[in-house]
């Protein structure tokens, strides 16, 4: 069972075979999504037909690479701007949670605290109805009393944003939170015994400290909108973000630009999760 | 800003500080949690008598019941995903194990996170990846064919075993990070002595590993069922139209139907599930809420 008792050879096998299938099974997918984005033929299928870059870079010819797709290539940027909306609302309300959390006392912050939690145990679906139905109300009273079309409150991306956003900042306040508790009060109160202003202690003392929190937060949260889908689903417009357009795409019928703009985003996330690791980030996330 | 509050400086300050900070938190929580909820559930519960007019109404709850392909969908639901949960217990345990008990040193932190590193890309991506694996003209019948198992290519897709297995695929991170930090706390020397007094595997398993693990098996189970219940992607995908996944039948009523009423029922009727075997969950292994969650 561990090392410092005898095993028999069977054993040792039976559980290094193990692992072997385990990360077999775990990586398969990744790579035949990677394997055939370069493979010379119309569909992403065997047998292998020889390598093309086609599927990245034609456009014309019949097939139209992953840089020539138009509606492909809008839904990434459509993305980004969804991720760095939520990113910085996450991030910027998470800190203040984390402060509310771990330095204000007032009542009824325990059920608070616990009500902040709450969004991590709701299906996405149900968060992504319940935003919009209520977003719906809200559109339908401004409409009643003031006469407004408010566009804002029809599905698209503001409520995207929200959707997101939604759950995401519990994991940032988590994570913040997390570092927060652990400092070391003793340093502020020596930056103001120096004479330092309220401001300047937040400003050099403590959010510094918070530095690798605040990054990984911000890592986290980009990653968890750029990769949703429950939520965004129910709220989504006419300009999808990629998973949206990936999904209506996979249900039409296959095609290796889609294995193509996968490859792209395996890359980017392999770049993300590097910076992450090579952080000294403790107890911050991932 | 609260600091003021520890150290104690003018009250009306502390409070103006208090406020702010409440500020963004209670937008949070009120506009995008609980009032959108009583909008569910206020959703469900009325009936359109007449244009704009509405009287409340157990209709939806009552269409549920009497209709045999909503709460066979439901129950069915919930059936896959407490498999799927066991499932993916099973499988994570073993490699848990090796990467908590087995492994030393570098390998150990390598081998962890080779565990995360698929689910660092997109679920998308990942079914992506099993539907080129498993349709009929993919790699692994192409395989099958040619080592001569079977004659002509099979249709892998579209099986409830696909649905679970992608869902098991999907889950695994959430179950082997909470097993690995609970069996890395267990002492080796416990299992000496456990040895050394005769016991044999299985009991050791049973009597020493089992229940030291049981918050992280608790914790992965909780999240692991949750997740799998409200999935959407991997049973509409993999399953097709067959799938028959209770949060299809919510996208269908609120997007495709429009009849938001009876969505927001069903929608109610998963968070309800959801939250019951959540709590029961904790009840059973006596674990709190706020822990589970930080730990996962």
């Amino acid at each position: 069972m561990i090392p410092s008792l005898p095993r028999s050879k069977l054993s040792r096998h039976a559980i290094g075979g193990y692992v072997v299938a385990f990360f077999v099974f775990l990586f398969v997918p990744l790579v035949v999504v990677a394997v055939f984005a370069f493979n010379d033929a119309n569909y992403p299928a065997p047998p292998w037909r020889g390598f093309t870059l086609d599927w990245f870079l034609g456009g014309g010819s019949g097939r139209t690479g992953l840089f020539a797709d138009g509606p492909l290539v809008n839904s990434v940027g459509t993305s980004v701007i969804v991720a760095a909306w939520v990113t910085m609302l996450s991030v910027f309300v998470g800190t203040a949670n984390a402060f509310l959390l771990e330095r204000a006392r007032f009542r009824g912050k325990a059920a608070l605290s616990l009500l902040m939690l709450a969004p991590l145990v709701i299906p996405g679906v149900i968060l992504g109805i319940s935003i919009l139905a209520f977003a719906s109300r809200l559109a339908q009273f401004v409409d009643d009393i003031w006469g407004l079309e408010l566009d804002i409150l029809r599905p698209g991306l503001p409520l995207v944003v929200a959707g997101q956003f939604s759950y995401v900042v519990s994991i940032a306040t988590l994570t913040i939170a997390a570092r927060l508790k652990r400092f070391d009060a003793t340093l502020e109160e020596a930056a103001f015994n120096l004479g330092a202003s309220r401001a300047a202690v937040l400003w050099t003392v403590t959010l510094p400290y918070l530095r690798p929190a605040l990054v990984g937060a911000a890592a986290i949260s980009f990653l968890m909108s750029f990769e949703n889908f429950n939520t965004t689903l129910m709220l989504v417009g006419s300009d999808p973000p990629l998973t949206i357009m990936m999904y209506g795409r996979m249900r039409e019928g296959a095609s290796p630009v889609l294995n193509a703009v996968s490859l792209f985003l395996m890359v980017a996330s392999a770049l993300i999760a590097l910076v992450l690791l090579r952080r000294p980030t403790r107890g911050a996330g991932g | 800003m609260a600091a003021e509050t520890a150290v104690g400086i003018a009250a009306p300050r502390a409070r103006l500080a208090l406020l702010l900070l409440l500020a963004p938190a209670l937008v949070w929580l009120v506009g995008l949690i609980v009032l959108p909820h009583l909008e569910l559930a206020v959703l469900s519960l009325r009936a359109r008598v007449a244009p704009r007019v509405y009287e409340l109404s157990l209709g939806q709850y009552r269409t549920f019941i009497d209709e045999p392909l909503y709460w066979h969908t439901f129950v069915r639901t919930a059936g896959i995903s407490i498999l799927a949960t066991v499932c993916t217990l099973l499988i994570a345990f073993p490699a848990a194990w090796y990467i908590a008990k087995l492994a030393r040193g570098r390998a150990r932190s390598v081998l962890f996170v080779l565990c995360l590193i698929p689910f660092w890309v997109s679920e998308t991506v990942r079914t992506l990846g099993w539907m080129i694996l498993l349709r009929e003209s993919g790699v692994l019948p192409r395989v099958l064919v040619d080592l001569g198992i079977t004659p002509a290519p099979i249709e892998m897709l579209y099986h409830d075993a696909t649905i679970l297995a992608g869902l098991v695929y999907t889950s695994l991170l959430f179950m082997v990070v909470p097993l690995v930090s609970a069996l890395e706390s267990l002492d080796d020397s416990l299992i000496e002595a456990a040895y050394d007094l005769g016991g044999t595997g299985w009991s050791i398993l049973r009597q020493i590993v089992v229940p030291h693990a049981a918050p992280g098996i608790a914790a992965g189970s909780i999240v692991v069922f949750m997740l799998t219940l409200g999935n959407y992607l991997t049973p509409t995908l993999l399953g097709g139209k067959n799938s028959l996944w209770f949060t299809e039948q919510i996208y269908t009523q609120f997007i495709t139907r429009f009849n938001w009423e009876q969505g927001a029922a069903f929608g109610f009727l998963l968070l309800v599930l959801s939250t019951a075997i959540v709590w029961l969950g904790l009840k059973l292994t006596g674990q709190h809420f706020g822990d589970v969650m930080r730990r996962s």
